[in-house]
């Protein structure tokens, strides 16, 4: 097989394009076949849904525990499991362990992958050492590893076919994010926007591994992959220089727009879809300008990656609301008529939809009623500030040495990059949310290589009045609505699952699986596994029997910031009172639990 | 009856000092134990200690205070105002420590609580391994700290982040933001310009 591999690589670049268009019809193929679950966002739209209807409403009350698997490590967990066939593959965070597990066989290990990785990246993951998944094609199980290694595995017996290396730990960057396959190339991102990092995504030949292209977050033109005239933002051409224009001098060198989350694919429109992060430094006065293009939605060509649209969300960001968020792709009436749609529920509390061929914006709306920062964004087509959000003066965190108060989402977001689902059944997004405030207080900070550069204070609490802080929540992307919300004692932070049966799924942080009723949101079932739960649920189905599958770990961001509990803002002589504690409800863990009916 | 005499004496500089901030009767509780029952009593009766030994501050340079054995500490007064250091160390803390250690010293799901840690370290102890980094690898756990030697907003704060948790491990100060604190002295913004150089 390697000879005939080598050989190819000697013809022409026509034998790799036929190969290609296998690789990606193959994918599209097979993420339609509901039995499988073969890319780590279910499929290229990133909307979680699965026809599988064996489990529904009536029935999921009746769930069992079926088997489990312990990944050997402990720290967060994120992402979740690969089902090809009879093979599901499972990822664990560092050291990043990837196992083949026989279905037909009680999940006995075909095969065990464990790359050996230097511990000292440990330190330089700003927020806990997570994975967030596999990702296969023409029979290679892709890892993206913390250290940026992307390794392409056989699938059949875990043996390195090639390895690329991403990035560099030493000067801060890491991987977290999970690799998709689009076409003959597999996409990865990289981690570090609290250590000064000038991000990019990076298209790698599936086949060799041999890098094809790199687009960078911010900087020149050529740097970033956009062009002047045809990459336009909301209808107009960005221009050119329209990154450098927006950042000091060569502080865009060290400017972030991170690219850990998850990427969507329209195969007819052959665009890719993702999100930037947040700009360095956490301190918005250090770095005047709107820090173009950090916080933006991306549209690219995958082949070449050259953007065709782009939109930014938070510009000159004070609150580190990266935006990294999936972009879920739908097709929908508005108004009338059948529109091809992108919809992202952003970390700065404003759930989009937009346009995903011409990047029109078409809603901004608060997903939940507390967000404050922000009055809305602009919907005036012939308005100078078009597309902008309107900052309140109060929640504001310009000003170095002063404490903001009560900003409203915290830092980490309405939403981090936990994946919502979409059912085209009810017609409805499903939402894991955070439902956190913050007082934030920037200060001057200096630039090391792999060092973090952060340069501000947080602190967090939920809004005042209330004590849950996170919220399930039924989202209208048509309308920019709520319509329905479930309340949880913390926040919301693993990937949902939509399905066919009617049963929408989630994992609590305290470590429960919880269905509920996609209509109504009634709470249908739940199940305590072995610890917090910042896994994606997956579904699949082997022997005629539908699974539910999730990882279980606790850790990520709110491993850390909630391990502790959160104190209430205003106390500050004698305070007592915190909120609810992490700790007092969960261990760290490392487990697959799945679930099936009796 | 010597050994009696001499702890003593400095016992009671040392809370004439302290009780000038804190209630007075705290002095005369102390004497009376002293009195009562010897050295032993004395050391039990100062209820405060952390790793580092009694934290009491006794020296005060520009704002900065210094425990007796010249370790630097916290002065925290009866409102619940705490000194410059304390406060700066609350912030610092919070941008570079806080995402593996958690809030407030707290610890994390992977990281130690320091004001636990505290309890029993001193100032070498925690200067140690800031400067250092930490690597606890082996088949139960792969805990790594990485050296912020060479990391300026750790390095010319690194006495304001030990007062601080020195203030938690004593529970001097509660969780969460000090409300008041003592004004910045001209001679800290000096030595954070010197020591921070040129930003980016």
């Amino acid at each position: 097989m390697r000879n005939f591999l080598l050989t190819t690589c000697m013809s022409a670049v026509a034998v790799f394009a036929t190969g290609a268009a296998h690789a990606n019809d193959e994918l599209i193929r097979m993420s339609q076949n509901p039995k499988d679950w073969v890319m780590p966002t279910g499929d290229y739209a990133n909307q979680r849904y699965s026809k599988l209807k064996q489990i529904t409403a009536d029935n999921v009350g009746k769930l069992q525990v079926a088997w489990t698997f312990s990944t050997g490590v402990l720290r967060g967990h994120e992402g979740g499991p690969l089902v090809i066939g009879d093979v599901m593959y499972i990822h664990g965070p560092f050291p990043n362990p990837v196992y083949a597990l026989d279905l037909n066989n009680d999940a006995k290990i075909l095969w065990k992958y464990e790359p050996k990785q230097d511990p000292n990246v440990i330190p330089v993951m700003c927020c806990d050492t997570v994975n967030r998944g596999l990702a296969y094609a023409d029979g290679k199980i892709f890892l993206h590893q913390a250290d940026t290694t992307l390794v392409a595995l056989d699938a059949k017996d875990g043996k390195v076919v090639w390895q690329a290396k991403n990035g560099d730990p030493s000067k801060g960057e890491t991987g977290t994010s999970a690799p998709m396959v689009i076409k003959d190339k597999v996409l990865v991102g990289i981690s570090g926007g609290e250590f000064g990092v000038d991000c990019h995504v990076t298209a790698y030949d599936l086949k060799s591994g041999r890098p094809v292209w790199r687009a960078h977050s911010q900087g020149p033109d050529d740097h970033m992959l956009v062009d002047p005239e045809k990459t336009t933002e909301l209808g107009k051409p960005i221009g050119k220089d329209s990154s450098l224009k927006t950042w000091q001098g060569e502080q865009w060198k060290t400017g972030g727009g991170c690219t850990w989350g998850w990427i969507s694919y329209d195969p007819q429109l052959n665009l890719i879809y993702y999100g930037s992060g947040n700009p360095s430094t956490w301190n918005p006065s250090q770095r005047p300008g709107d820090n173009k293009w950090s916080m933006t939605i991306f549209a690219r060509n995958p082949d070449t990656g050259m953007a065709k649209w782009v939109y930014q969300m938070t510009p000159h960001d004070e609150w580190d609301y990266d935006g990294v968020n999936e972009m879920i792709l739908t097709d929908q009436q508005i108004g009338g008529q059948s529109r091809k749609l992108l919809t992202h529920f952003d970390r700065n509390g404003l759930g989009y939809t937009l346009d995903r061929d011409s990047g029109e914006l078409l809603v901004a709306e608060k997903f939940d009623p507390k967000v404050n920062w922000t009055s809305g964004v602009d919907m005036n087509k012939s308005s100078p500030t078009y597309g902008r959000p309107k900052v309140v003066a109060e929640y504001s965190t310009e000003k170095a040495d002063v404490n903001h108060k009560g900003i409203c989402p915290a830092a980490l977001g309405t939403k981090d990059e936990q994946p919502a689902a979409y059912s085209p059944d009810t017609g409805l997004f499903y939402v894991p949310t955070n439902h956190v405030c913050m007082d934030y207080e920037p200060f001057r900070v200096s630039y090391t290589a792999g060092q973090p550069y952060v340069g501000a204070t947080l602190s967090m609490y939920p809004p005042p009045g209330e004590s849950n802080m996170g919220n399930f929540i039924a989202w209208d992307g048509k309308t920019g609505k709520i319509v329905w919300s479930n309340k949880e004692l913390f926040s919301v932070w693993s990937g949902a699952l939509a399905t066919a049966g009617g049963v929408v799924f989630y994992g609590t942080l305290e470590g429960y699986l919880k269905a509920v009723d996609a209509k109504t949101g009634k709470e249908l079932y739940k199940f305590k596994t072995p610890s917090g739960i910042i896994g994606n649920v997956t579904t699949y189905e082997h022997g005629g029997k539908q699974y539910i599958a999730v990882l279980s770990g606790v850790g990520g961001w709110a491993g850390i910031g909630l391990a502790a509990g959160l104190t209430e803002p205003t106390e500050g002589l004698g305070a007592v009172g915190g909120y609810a504690a992490l700790k007092n409800y969960t261990s760290l863990g490392g487990q697959l639990t799945v679930f099936a009916l009796p | 009856m010597t050994v009696l005499v001499a702890p003593a004496f400095r016992a009671l500089d040392d809370n004439r000092q302290f009780a000038l901030a804190r209630d007075r009767p705290v002095r005369h509780i102390v004497l009376a134990i002293m009195l009562a029952g010897g050295p032993f009593a004395v050391g039990a009766s100062l209820a405060f200690g952390d790793g580092a030994g009694d934290p009491t501050p006794i020296k005060n340079e520009s704002g900065k205070y210094y425990d007796k054995q010249g370790n630097p500490t916290f002065k925290v007064q009866s409102d619940g105002t705490v000194d410059w250091s304390t406060y700066s160390g609350f912030r610092r803390y919070h941008s570079d420590c806080h995402v593996c250690h958690g809030p407030d010293g707290e610890g994390s799901s992977y990281a130690p609580a320091l004001s636990h840690y505290l309890k029993m370290k001193n100032y070498s102890d925690f200067a140690d391994v800031v400067v250092n980094g930490r690597k606890n690898v082996n088949t139960a756990q792969e805990s790594v700290m990485p050296s912020f030697g060479t990391n300026r907003n750790v390095m010319c704060y690194i006495e304001d982040i030990f007062v601080y948790l020195r203030a938690r491990a004593n529970d001097a100060i509660p969780r969460g933001r000090p409300q008041k604190h003592e004004d910045k002295a001209e001679a800290a913004t000096q030595a954070e310009n010197s020591c921070l150089g040129h930003t980016n």
